[in-house]
């Protein structure tokens, strides 16, 4: 079993540095979805089978709104707003990457002395959620365009997802699917957002939306 | 009786080494609706080379001469080095991994004195490319080393490689594919295959390994495309090593397994080349920071 959860924390910190790296938004914008992939897999492979009907159930709604419902929104506000590529960013895509290394270093050393109070499964899945946690506030903090703070957000809650998922085996069903919500919403709002900044101003940098003091 | 199976295996790659670009251009060709050249037609090459004088440069010194034999022997030396999935080296020792990544840095030092010795602009240039690749490729390789040897307990190649996919551990074999995922990028790199170089266009400016031969002639030329099909065959069989787990027990099918391995990886790399467009020149460093992102994840993974 901890075999197919490291793979997935692997492949999860892998789609990481995807998305350091690349520029186009229809790219990461998929990335996100296959991080959702793994993301709503690891749950499973952490409990006993058969598995329990309310985590199968939280594995299939994750999969759909996280690899379905979202990724969708977000290629919708990418279309009205008509933006393909983060052109400019505020630190370069190979700096990104450098950084990432680096990122993905200090949540392996963080990891060793903090104790936790539940004892996880695999010794991968800390640092593996603190990293996504940890690029997701990268892409927020180094990038121009709001579609793109956007995806950085729904890293970072996934990152969060990655570590509650470790519990959600004794965690109840309700809060899993309380941060769902919240984050459906969230992001369906930031769309819709996006495509009224984007009808107002023709452009979605945040940079310059802070010109617009009264 | 493994000092044997591992000499054969040695000659037979050094016989066989120039047959690999032959299976990556026909792949190619295929894929291009063409029927492509012979397969042994860098056989042909070579021994056309081999039989014709050369001209060199009034302004070049001994060293554009030393080039291609240093370059050729430290290849050479190299190959011994690398084992052949489960099938020792013919030279093992503790740490010899870093020797060989030494050697690979001293046959790019003599290629990249000759070019640079000819007072060729174009050279300069396509010398100045290879090292700042190398330079983040010889990063990666190395961090690809230290996760083997870290993740095995081992430090010589061969029990590094021999111990690889016969323990059952977890961890150990998801690296394996990640380090490999990385060499694969380090092997695209270090041969200039297409992604990041492309021998075909015969255009100095978009060329790195091409450039720097362009004064060679004759027996000199020979030794470098002999060389460089060499490396080839050393990088394509590190990578087999890694990928396929072969280890039957019986030496001379794993010779056999590993031999057809190398020329599927050649097919593989044809495939590669046929689907991919050749980067440009300032998203190579990019792609190699990625081989250093594998290799490093892989051993933050082994170490933990």
């Amino acid at each position: 079993m901890t075999l197919w959860t490291d793979l997935f924390i692997l492949a999860l910190v892998l789609t990481n540095f995807k998305l350091l790296a690349t520029s186009r938004l229809a790219a990461l914008i998929k990335t996100t979805a296959y991080q959702a992939v793994a993301l709503s897999v690891i749950p499973l492979t952490l409990a006993a089978r058969p598995w329990p009907l309310h985590l199968a159930l939280l594995s299939l709604v994750t999969l759909a709104v996280k690899g379905g419902i979202l990724p969708w929104l977000l290629r919708r506000a990418m279309r009205e707003a008509e933006v393909q590529r983060e052109i400019e960013p505020i630190v370069g895509f190979s700096a990104s990457v450098l950084i990432g290394m680096v990122l993905l270093g200090m949540s392996f050393l963080i990891a060793v002395p903090l104790k936790l109070s539940v004892p996880m499964q695999s010794a991968f899945l800390f640092p593996g959620a603190l990293f996504t946690t940890l690029t997701g506030l990268m892409i927020i903090v180094s990038r121009r365009k709001a579609l793109t703070q956007v995806v950085g957000y729904l890293v970072m809650e996934n990152g969060v997802y990655a570590f509650g998922a470790a519990l959600a085996v004794q965690e109840p069903l309700l809060v899993e699917m309380g941060i769902l919500l919240d984050v459906f919403v969230a992001v369906f709002v930031m769309g819709i957002t996006i495509y009224q900044i984007s009808r107002e101003f023709d452009h979605i940098d945040t940079d310059r939306l802070s010109e617009l003091k009264g | 009786m493994t000092g044997r199976i591992s000499l054969i295996y040695w000659l037979s790659a050094l016989v066989l080494a120039p047959l690999l670009p032959g299976v990556i251009n026909r792949t190619k060709a295929f894929f291009a609706g063409r029927k492509g050249q012979p397969l042994l037609q860098l056989y042909h090459d070579l021994f056309k080379l081999l039989n014709k004088g050369a001209v060199t440069s009034r302004t070049a010194s001994w060293v554009f001469g030393a080039g291609p034999v240093i370059g050729l022997a430290a290849v050479l030396v190299a190959l011994a080095l690398v084992p052949a999935g489960g099938i020792g080296s013919l030279l093992a020792f503790p740490c010899d991994f870093v020797f060989l990544v030494y050697l690979l840095g001293l046959a790019r030092f003599a290629t990249v004195s000759a070019a640079l010795d000819t007072g060729s602009a174009f050279e300069g240039m396509g010398a100045c490319r290879e090292v700042q690749f190398s330079l983040l490729a010889e990063i990666a390789l190395l961090l690809g080393f230290a996760v083997l040897a870290a993740g095995t307990g081992q430090l010589s190649l061969s029990d590094m490689f021999a111990r690889l996919w016969s323990r059952a551990q977890a961890s150990t074999n998801s690296t394996a594919l990640l380090v490999a995922g990385s060499f694969l990028i380090v092997l695209l790199a270090e041969n200039s295959r297409i992604p990041v170089d492309d021998p075909n266009t015969h255009l100095e400016l978009t060329m790195i390994h091409e450039v720097m031969v362009l004064d060679h002639g004759g027996v000199d030329l020979a030794f470098i495309a002999y060389g460089a099909a060499v490396k080839l065959w050393l990088f394509t069989s590190l990578l087999v090593g890694l990928a396929l787990p072969l280890h039957t027990g019986r030496p001379l099918i794993d010779l056999a397994g590993i031999v057809a391995g190398v020329f599927a990886a050649g097919v593989f790399l044809g495939t590669i080349e046929s689907t991919m467009a050749r980067l440009r020149l300032i998203r190579v460093p990019q792609m190699l920071l990625v081989a250093m992102a594998l290799s490093l994840a892989a051993l933050f993974w082994v170490l933990r």
